[in-house]
């Protein structure tokens, strides 16, 4: 698989002459390959949209390099944007112009044949209302437009900073399969987004930001198993060996609880480790699951950002990992 | 190409700088049609009647004269004379002779093509200069504030061609509605001095000097529009450039002026923008310090003078078109779009 998109090393620092510096990026790292489903994931204020806006060339880094397409950006930007659609943060157009006029003259700016504004809108189901002014839109359908704009090109990357905002449920689950459809038909998208289980309905890999670095990637299941922290629920075929295969376990180098009717395995590189440990001594496992973690506990886990009782988390308040420990696991870089 | 077409497609569309392009061209018409009604055709009927005005004048002054004669002998028989209302001759009280009442000061004004235009030039160049200033701060100011130049960035991520392609699309708008209502002013004046008054002497010189007066003017309203659009862009915000505009006029213009002029500095003129403005389109701009006498050799006192030339406006003009506009090319390749 090639790589739609690549970012090592970025830093962005902002200045402000009033509040001093502050650093939205330290050293992060993404890769998205090409046809996926991509989500960005990150506690508020952990650099998502830095990072998009630096890709996209409007603010600029202090150091990392970037590339789209397997070009450097932002050197090639003008090359390559032609592929790249993309919305940014909140969707912002001109109040008085029509749906219909923004995307026109985008189109014309960006040599797109004028058929297209109207399939895109139908697209994302504004056709009815595109003759109208964008100050009387909602906020759901101003997010509509901003994707219809970022598809108006038809990239071969798409870039959604929280598209999902502002959207209602039934909008919610539209755009969810606009995206499966799109990436059925060869689209990168990447999604930023702080709504778990969006990302992980429609996700193939996931790259989770805190505090401006990189703290998880790769494919969501093996995200979600890596930070079940190879946690295995072990069951025999007699309650009355548990004791035993416990004893067997620990001397083998795993973390184990014992439970009524099984054993909580820690530790251990392999599930087949476990099965292979206790039949030696001719103990049989009757189950062996990976305990489950849905996406949101490895989110909180990772960004150190779940909620405590009686404290009020402060949005800089994430984890910060170590600036030289790499992002753990084999999965990382 | 394409992105020029849809800037310009763009400013077309701006309801901003259609109201504002509206406003110009009426007050153009309040202009002309001002001009219209405020002068007349002076044919020999208009002199006769100016004649007998003169006459009629004349001789109400004799009426007043020997009337005031009157009541001042009056005066001067019954014991209480008036020295204040009075003079002490009372023969000196005279009628003013016939000749100062020249007929002509009775003729309705009357619009002389060859000796008013150059004026009507000017007035032209200042409104379509506050409109181009105006829409030019507008056009891309609400860009910016909206976000929707961020949109476009998106599009074209090359800030430079971006910001140049649409200041470009503005002037072009400008260029066009120049030509246009610069066409119709003449159109309109040259009707208004054939029925209003008279187009004689108008020499093909005299057409020559018009035009390059129709250029510089031209010249002005290209800049107002380009700094306007340069400072807007600067701050982000149509509210910007025209904040800094009236800023710069009121403090830096009215009140400069009031402190020049309590300090006594000699040609406080000198350092206000509008009278560079004139020089440059009116070629030449005489200041006269009154406190100065340069005696001459009849004794008489001669002010002193300052001239300030064409060539200084332009200069002038030129600087502040480079500063404001290289600024905002400076500051657009290196800001951050947040
Ligand atoms: N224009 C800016 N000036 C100063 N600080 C900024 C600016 N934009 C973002 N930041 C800061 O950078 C950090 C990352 O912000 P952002 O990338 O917008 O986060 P996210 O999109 O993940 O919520 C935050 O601490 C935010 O306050
Ligand atoms: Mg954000």
């Amino acid at each position: 698989m090639t790589a739609v998109l690549e970012i090592a090393g970025l830093r962005k620092t902002y200045k402000s002459r009033r509040r001093g510096a502050r650093q939205a990026l330290d050293g992060f790292d993404m890769t998205v390959e090409a046809g996926q489903v991509h989500g960005f994931l990150g506690p508020n204020g952990s650099g998502k949209t830095t990072t998009l806006r630096t890709l996209l060339g409007l603010i600029k880094p202090n150091g990392g390099r970037m590339a789209i397409l397997g070009q450097e950006v932002p050197a090639a930007l003008p090359v390559v944007a032609g592929q790249v659609g993309a919305i940014v943060e909140s969707p912002q157009f001109f109040p008085h112009f029509t749906a219909r006029d923004t995307l026109s003259l985008l189109a014309d700016a960006g040599r797109v044949p004028q058929t297209r504004v109207m399939e895109v809108l139908e697209l994302v189901g504004l056709q009815e209302r595109a003759k109208e002014r964008v100050k009387t839109y909602s906020l759901g359908m101003k997010q509509r437009l901003a994707v219809a704009s970022a598809l108006l090109k038809n990239p071969k990357l798409l870039i959604l900073d929280e598209p999902a905002n502002g959207l209602d449920p039934g909008g919610i689950r539209e755009m969810r399969t606009l995206m499966r459809d799109l990436a059925a038909s060869g689209m990168t998208v990447v999604l930023s987004s702080h709504i778990l289980g969006e990302i992980q309905l429609i996700c193939d890999s996931v790259t989770i930001i805190s505090r401006g670095r990189r703290v998880a990637a790769g494919p969501v299941a093996e995200v979600l198993a890596q930070h079940s922290g190879g946690g295995l629920r072990v069951r025999l075929e007699a309650v009355t060996d548990l004791p035993v295969a416990a004893e067997l376990l620990t001397r083998a180098g795993a973390q184990v609880s014992t439970h009524a009717d099984h054993l909580m395995v820690d530790g251990v590189d392999k599930p087949a480790a476990v099965t292979r440990v206790l039949a030696e001594r001719d103990l049989y496992v009757s189950e062996l699951a990976p305990v489950t973690v849905d996406l949101e506990s490895v989110f909180l886990e990772l960004t150190g950002t779940a909620p405590m009782p009686g404290q009020h988390r402060q949005v800089d308040e994430s984890v910060v990992v170590g600036a030289d420990a790499p992002a753990q696991g084999g999965w990382g870089v | 190409m394409s992105l020029f077409k849809a800037e310009f497609r763009r400013l077309l569309k701006r309801r901003f700088v259609r109201y504002m392009t509206l406003g110009g061209l009426l007050v153009l018409i309040a202009v002309a049609v001002g001009t219209f009604a405020t002068n007349h055709k002076i044919g020999p009927a208009e002199f006769a009647a100016a004649e007998q005005q003169a006459e009629q004048q004349y001789r109400e002054n004799v009426r007043w004269a020997t009337e005031e004669k009157k009541q001042c002998e009056q005066a001067k028989a019954s014991g209480n004379f008036d020295a204040n209302r009075f003079p002490a001759d009372c023969s000196q009280i005279s009628p003013a002779p016939r000749d100062a009442f020249e007929a002509r000061w009775f003729l309705p004004s009357t619009f002389d093509f060859r000796r008013q235009f150059e004026d009507m030039i000017t007035a032209w160049a200042a409104i379509l200069a506050l409109v181009a200033f105006v829409a030019g701060a507008s056009f891309i100011g609400a860009e910016w504030s909206t976000g929707g130049m961020m949109n476009l960035l998106l599009w074209r991520p090359q800030r430079l061609r971006v910001l140049l392609t649409k200041l470009g699309a503005l002037l072009t708008g400008l260029l066009g509605v120049a030509l246009v209502t610069a066409a119709a002013w003449v159109g309109a004046f040259w009707a208004i001095a054939s029925l209003r008054g008279t187009t004689e002497k108008t020499t093909s010189g005299v057409w020559q000097s018009f035009g390059l007066t129709g250029l510089r003017g031209l010249a002005v309203v290209l800049v107002a529009g380009a700094v306007g659009f340069a400072l807007a862009s600067l701050g982000r915000h149509t509210a910007m450039a025209l904040g800094g505009a009236l800023g710069v006029m009121v403090v830096g213009q009215f009140g400069l002026g009031i402190v020049l002029n309590m300090a006594g500095v000699t040609f406080a003129e000198a350092w206000l923008l509008p009278t560079y403005l004139l020089a440059w389109m009116q070629k030449k701009v005489v200041l006269q310090d009154w406190d100065a006498c340069n005696a001459t050799y009849t004794g008489e006192c001669k002010p002193a003078t300052m001239e300030i030339v064409w060539q200084d406006g332009g200069t002038l003009l030129a600087v502040g078109l480079a500063l404001t506009l290289g600024a905002a090319l400076w500051m657009m390749r290196r800001r951050d779009v947040a």
